[in-house]
């Protein structure tokens, strides 16, 4: 399966001229996974273009992809995976290095920081000692000097008594605390890509709140760029430059973050964005629902694997996978039938706010074809 | 019960006055290390037909009310007037007694369900221990209730189901008795978003089909705005503001609500973000601090923050706040007649 689609190679970064070459370009990168004689698609043809400094957000649904597509990355994969394609960070191909060569970039140039903090400390060593192993794997230095670089890292996380902090264990800080340790960490070795994999989902939202502006905070003050790998539109749209959606295994839409919430082709993204719960809906209003769930990646339908599910789905699109190109400048996604702007609806959903304070959210999206669909 | 009533004219059916719980913490080497005080002095009514929301951050206490509220375990000291008895007063016999009117739902859907137990099994199960007679009949019927087709789904285990269909079999058994109050305990959260708004709508049918209200817990201010008639904010074991819905939302009172609401991530990425007005995390339950447990974090405590602990008072109709400094003067609303505050 998977064979006859079009997939575009690399796509135009924003401030990335043509011939320059970008932070990290992936192409057509495709991993599957073979147990028990049952082969699941993970990802099946993604492709983006990173540049140094931008946040780059990947949204989708459980299965969707997005974990699994970074990991293949950083050579995180276990060895049932397959994987094909292409992934270049600074002109050098990331896929297909060995053990050894892998090491070289992992933590050095990409970082990664998880979701759950309190699994990906080890709950046996104080945070300091861990915080100096990470820094003195990448560089050579005293431990005096070591020690000194790692509270300076804590420092610039922003964790409270860092110095006091240094010398506890795992389990006597916070949530929040230990995803500012796993941070300090994956900023050791001053990497040019940090990948977060959900890394604020099992935290509260003032929490989360932090992190995210801690990250931001970070991104501008050492220049670098960001994954940010999340099922939270309302995150990508808040703190992201760019935004990729994915579904079961396939980007289906990729803009820059202001170009996509305020112009949404994919019925699919459309789906999402209909599905948040908003406080500018009265209470007890009815959620447009998207039917079904996301498709067995063991057995894709031909086509477009979101057609069982769309309301806007025709005959070609259960027959046909619509390519993934670059219908507007800047804008791609794939589609058969893309929705259409509906600006005017905008202001009609923003009713309730007319309150106090601009504190509340605002409606800046485009409604939720979702609701007029079936009756369209 | 029609849709978007603020305040449904029903009864009071649940109605919690001063509800406290503790446990005790173990501290090293199994010594007593403290008092955890995970609910204290909480009251808060339920109306028939009302949704009741609640939110606060982890370990804020919502789960250890919503267990307070179904007795399990017994809460230290308080009252819980359900349906016109006090269930704190009851006896094993008679507290099982009423249960059958109080249902739950966890967050986890397949955690709460036994793998090893078929679909219907499950569903039926309540309906054995409190000996229905023509079980297979409601079986079949509770599924179609929620979505689930009985000849498909019902021979089943929880492994051959996906999230939210395990949620709907949880959802399935909680009301095969025809419950009066379910209480939902971050029931949608781990589900992705279409499938959680498939959940959350049917919530909304079978309160309306079957007059059911909801003790609705979550951590996300969205969610509980989109369900709820009322809601509570919880911070440390204590109700820091209750009120409708809308107004709460629209014009919070206290401090804390403001910086919960300005924590949610906008889905307009041309707003300019709101600043963060508190920093750190909640402070120990073992050790609150004196006076008002907030003022640590608190952008506008003083003095007397420390000194005096705040009561719940009522600034608008039906919404209260305990803080001494509230954020908004209650704006006169068309809905509410509200009275301005000194």
């Amino acid at each position: 399966m998977s064979v006859d689609e079009v997939t575009e190679p690399a796509l135009t970064g924003h401030d990335g001229g043509v011939g320059s070459v970008p932070l990290l370009e992936v192409t057509d990168l495709r991993v599957r996974f073979s147990t028990r004689g049952r082969r699941v698609q993970a990802v099946n043809g993604l492709s983006y273009r990173l540049e140094a400094g931008r946040m780059l957000a990947i949204i989708g649904e459980s299965g969707s992809g997005k974990s699994v597509s970074s990991r293949a990355l950083m050579g995180l994969l276990p060895g049932t995976a397959r994987i094909s394609g292409s992934a270049r960070f600074q002109g050098q191909e990331l896929l297909g290095l060995s053990e050894r060569e892998m090491r070289r970039h992992r933590g050095a140039d990409i970082a990664m920081v998880f979701q759950d903090p309190s699994r990906s400390l080890n709950p046996t060593m104080r945070i300091g000692t861990q915080i100096t192993e990470a820094v003195r794997a990448h560089a050579g230095l005293t431990r005096k000097a070591a020690y000194d670089r790692a509270v300076e890292l804590l420092h610039l996380v922003r964790l409270p008594a860092a110095e006091r902090r240094f010398h506890e264990y795992p389990h006597q800080l916070s949530g929040g605390m230990r995803q500012r340790v796993m941070i300090a960490i994956a900023l050791a070795a001053n990497p040019k890509l940090l990948i977060a994999d959900e890394a604020t989902t099992a935290l509260d939202v003032t929490t989360q709140a932090q992190i995210m502006e801690l990250l931001l905070e970070l991104q501008q003050r050492l220049d670098t760029a960001i994954i940010m790998i999340s099922h939270d539109l309302g995150l990508a749209a808040s703190y992201a430059h760019d935004v990729i959606v994915m579904y079961a295994g396939r980007a289906v839409e990729y803009a820059s973050a202001k170009r996509l919430f305020g112009h949404v082709r994919m019925p699919y993204t459309q789906a999402l964005l209909g599905a948040i719960p908003r406080l500018d809906r009265p209470p007890h209003a009815d959620l447009p629902v998207t039917p079904g769930q996301p498709p067995d990646l063991t057995d894709l339908p031909p086509g477009c694997p979101f057609a069982p599910r769309c309301f806007r789905a025709g005959q070609e699109c259960r027959e046909q996978e619509p390519p993934f190109t670059e219908h507007e400048a800047g804008h791609w996604w794939s589609c058969w039938h893309p929705c259409e702007d509906t600006v005017g609806a905008v202001q009609a959903v923003d009713t309730v706010e007319a309150g106090t304070g601009g504190r509340h959210r605002r409606t800046g999206v485009a409604p939720h074809g979702a609701t007029e669909g079936p009756r369209a | 019960m029609t849709a978007s009533v603020t305040q449904p004219a029903g009864e009071t059916l649940l109605s919690a006055r001063n509800l406290v719980q503790e446990f005790t913490a173990r501290g090293r080497g199994g010594v007593k290390g403290g008092v955890v005080h995970a609910v204290s002095d909480v009251s808060f009514d339920i109306r028939t037909g009302e949704t009741l929301g609640v939110v606060g951050e982890t370990g804020s206490g919502k789960s250890t009310l919503a267990r307070s509220v179904l007795q399990s375990p017994r809460p230290k000291s308080g009252e819980v007037h359900f349906q016109g008895t006090d269930l704190m007063r009851l006896k094993r016999g008679r507290l099982t007694e009423a249960r059958r009117q109080l249902q739950m739902v966890f967050q986890d859907p397949f955690a709460s369900l036994n793998p090893r137990w078929r679909v219907t099994e499950i569903v039926e199960e309540p309906l054995v221990g409190y000996r229905v007679p023509n079980r297979a009949g409601r079986v079949r019927e509770l599924l179609d209730l929620v979505g689930l087709n009985p000849d498909t789904f019902g021979r089943r285990r929880p492994h051959e189901l996906s999230g939210g269909q395990c949620q709907r079999v949880a959802i399935a058994r909680a009301i095969a008795l025809d419950p009066a109050l379910i209480v939902c305990d971050e029931a949608v959260s781990s589900l992705d978003v279409l499938i959680q708004a498939q959940v959350l709508n049917l919530f909304e049918r079978l309160r309306r089909d079957l007059g059911l209200s909801y003790l609705f817990i979550s951590h996300d201010l969205a969610l509980v705005k989109q369900v709820s008639d009322r809601v509570a904010v919880m911070h440390l074991g204590q109700l820091c503001e209750i009120g409708p819905a809308e107004s709460l939302y629209r014009a919070p009172l206290h401090p804390y609500t403001v910086a919960l609401l300005a924590s949610i991530p906008q889905l307009d990425p041309g707003a300019t973000r709101r600043p963060i007005t508190i920093h750190g995390e909640p402070p120990s339950p073992i050790s609150p601090p004196s006076g008002c447990r907030f003022r640590t974090r608190c952008p506008r405590a003083q003095e007397r923050c420390a000194s005096e602990a705040p009561v719940m008072a009522e600034l608008a109709q039906g919404h209260s706040v305990a803080c001494h400094f509230p954020e908004h003067a209650p704006v006169p609303a068309a809905a509410a007649g509200v009275r301005g505050q000194a």
